[in-house]
């Protein structure tokens, strides 16, 4: 252990080294008490993953009242999807989640196209995006129809 | 680097001054010193609430149906979720104690005395809104005790005159305790006593710091005499390292308590369940509770439960007043130190009868 510099004699010889001591136990203190603070904390605002049963297919309600070029926003678990009848009668299916900022979009049966308010995002029937700042386009579910009834389901 | 950083800011933040005043801060040091560290536990409790009180917002959902599962999930599922819980609930207690201290020791040394009348009344509605808080967060959990206990302490106004259905009214939101209840309750609990016990804590430190710590009589008149018998101690940092000293050991108990006994969330609120037994609010209002119990329903004419709630009523305006009529005179000091007694053992008294169920 280094020697410090001492200007007295005796009982002030040994003080800077009782100082630096006492200074680290106060640190470790310290330390060990802000952390046993803060990690709870931290780990408290990080939320709990709650697992959530993956829907596979879901039923989007009755056939006959969805008309050719309309279509309505159904819950598929627990995000919005989109099932529409297209101006030629076939049904189709997607995730009614906007791939540019998260909004919700809707069937446009002036346009013929799927739109999102948000910021003016257009798809085609396909889902594909083709017109506004979507990056990519909707993810197709598949659509089946049992005694009038649309379930959609997602691709495996 | 530091030699620019350090005029610049305090030309924008001047603090030199207030920290050269604590500098030369001294805090006396004698026999009833010990009693001094307990506003500054309790202003410790204040910020535990805050910071547990915010953390557990950030979870909870104030309806009727929600709150109980909400705090299941709390409890359950969110990593330490029952530690912030069980300390939120545990400080709550801690703190009801320390402030009770603090208030009893400033009464027995004398210390609202001039000019120190209006450190003691803020204090005084400072211990009040601490029992709002109390009273206003044991519904949250919205489990069935709670509930009861609410309805029974939210109706305890109603035997005021005139105003009486009102007060209720204005406490339940409605004329039951439903969810309205909850909701209007919750806003109280983190809006509105925050507030204004936020402005009260800030006015009650500076005051404490204006007019630094009081001496009891007693230790006065000695210093009266010869001032270099009173010894005193610098503030920074010897009384500070002292009081976090004191705030560890609080810290140390709190966490102990919480996890050996974590605060049970019992069963979900039933308005149509009948009472279960065993109702009975927080301990520290189990005191006016049991004296509620022994008031006969009609005293010379008058309804009884009103004469208690008058009189807890009377007894909290003398406790404001006090310093305005009392501590000049060795005599009228005498007479508070009695009083004061006397309020603690019927307290006590109570709340052992209240415990030990030996109510008629």
């Amino acid at each position: 252990m280094p020697r410090h510099p001492t200007v007295g004699s005796g009982a002030s010889e040994i003080r800077p080294a009782r100082r630096s001591v006492l200074n680290w136990l106060l640190a470790t203190w310290g330390g060990g008490i802000l952390a046993s603070i803060l990690y709870p904390i931290a780990r408290y605002l990080a939320p709990p993953d709650i697992p959530e049963a993956p829907s596979l297919s879901v039923s989007a309600g009755g056939a006959s009242t969805l008309r050719p070029n309309s279509g309505r926003v159904v819950p598929f678990g627990s995000r919005p999807a989109i099932v529409l009848r297209t101006p030629g009668g076939e049904l189709r299916a997607f995730t009614a989640i906007c791939t540019h900022l998260d909004c919700t979009v809707q069937y446009r049966s002036d346009l013929q196209r799927i739109w999102c308010a948000c910021h003016n995002g257009e798809y085609d029937l396909n889902g594909r995006n083709v017109a506004g700042p979507p990056p990519r386009p909707l993810e197709a579910y598949d659509v089946n129809v049992k005694d009038d009834e649309i379930v959609i389901s997602r691709r495996s | 680097m530091r030699g620019r950083l350090r005029p610049w800011l305090e030309e924008r933040l001047p603090l030199a001054g207030l920290i050269e005043t604590l500098r030369h801060k001294t805090v006396p040091h004698h026999r009833y010193s010990v009693w001094y560290y307990f506003g500054g536990m309790t202003l410790f409790l204040f910020g535990i609430q805050v910071g547990t009180g915010a953390l557990l917002l950030l979870y909870y959902r104030p309806s009727a149906n929600e709150a109980y599962e909400s705090i299941q999930f709390i409890v359950t599922h969110v990593p330490f979720g029952w530690l912030v819980r069980s300390i939120h609930a545990w400080a709550a207690n801690l703190m009801v104690v320390c402030a009770f201290a603090h208030l009893f020791s400033v009464l027995f040394l004398h210390a609202y005395r001039r000019p120190r009348e209006l450190t003691w009344v803020s204090g005084v509605v400072l211990l009040l809104l601490t029992l709002a808080f109390g009273f206003t967060g044991y519904l949250l959990p919205w489990n069935d005790v709670s509930y009861f206990a609410t309805r029974v302490g939210t109706d305890i106004p109603a035997t005021v005159p005139a105003a009486g259905d009102f007060i209720v009214r204005f406490l339940r939101g409605g004329d039951d305790v439903t969810g309205a209840t909850l909701t209007r309750l919750f806003g109280f609990h983190v809006a509105i006593l925050p507030a204004l016990a936020t402005m009260l804590v800030a006015l009650h430190l500076l005051l404490v710091q204006r007019h630094g710590m009081s001496l009891p009589p007693s230790v006065e008149q000695r210093a009266a005499k010869d001032p270099a018998a009173i010894r005193a101690m610098p503030f920074l940092p010897h009384f500070l390292l002292r009081d976090l000293f004191a705030w560890t050991l609080v810290l140390a108990l709190l966490a102990a308590l919480a996890t050996f006994y974590p605060w049970e969330l019992g069963t979900k609120a039933d308005p149509f369940a009948p009472a279960p037994a065993g109702i009975r609010p927080e301990w520290y209002f189990l005191w006016a509770f049991q004296a509620l119990k022994y008031m006969p329903p009609r005293v010379a004419g008058i309804d009884g439960e009103f004469l208690a709630v008058a009189l807890m009523g009377a007894g909290a305006v003398a406790a404001l007043l006090l310093p305005l009529v009392a501590g000049r005179t060795p005599r009228s000091r005498q007479i508070v130190v009695w009083v004061g007694l006397f309020t603690v053992v019927f307290m006590a008294a109570m709340t052992w009868l209240a415990l030990t169920g030996s109510a008629p």
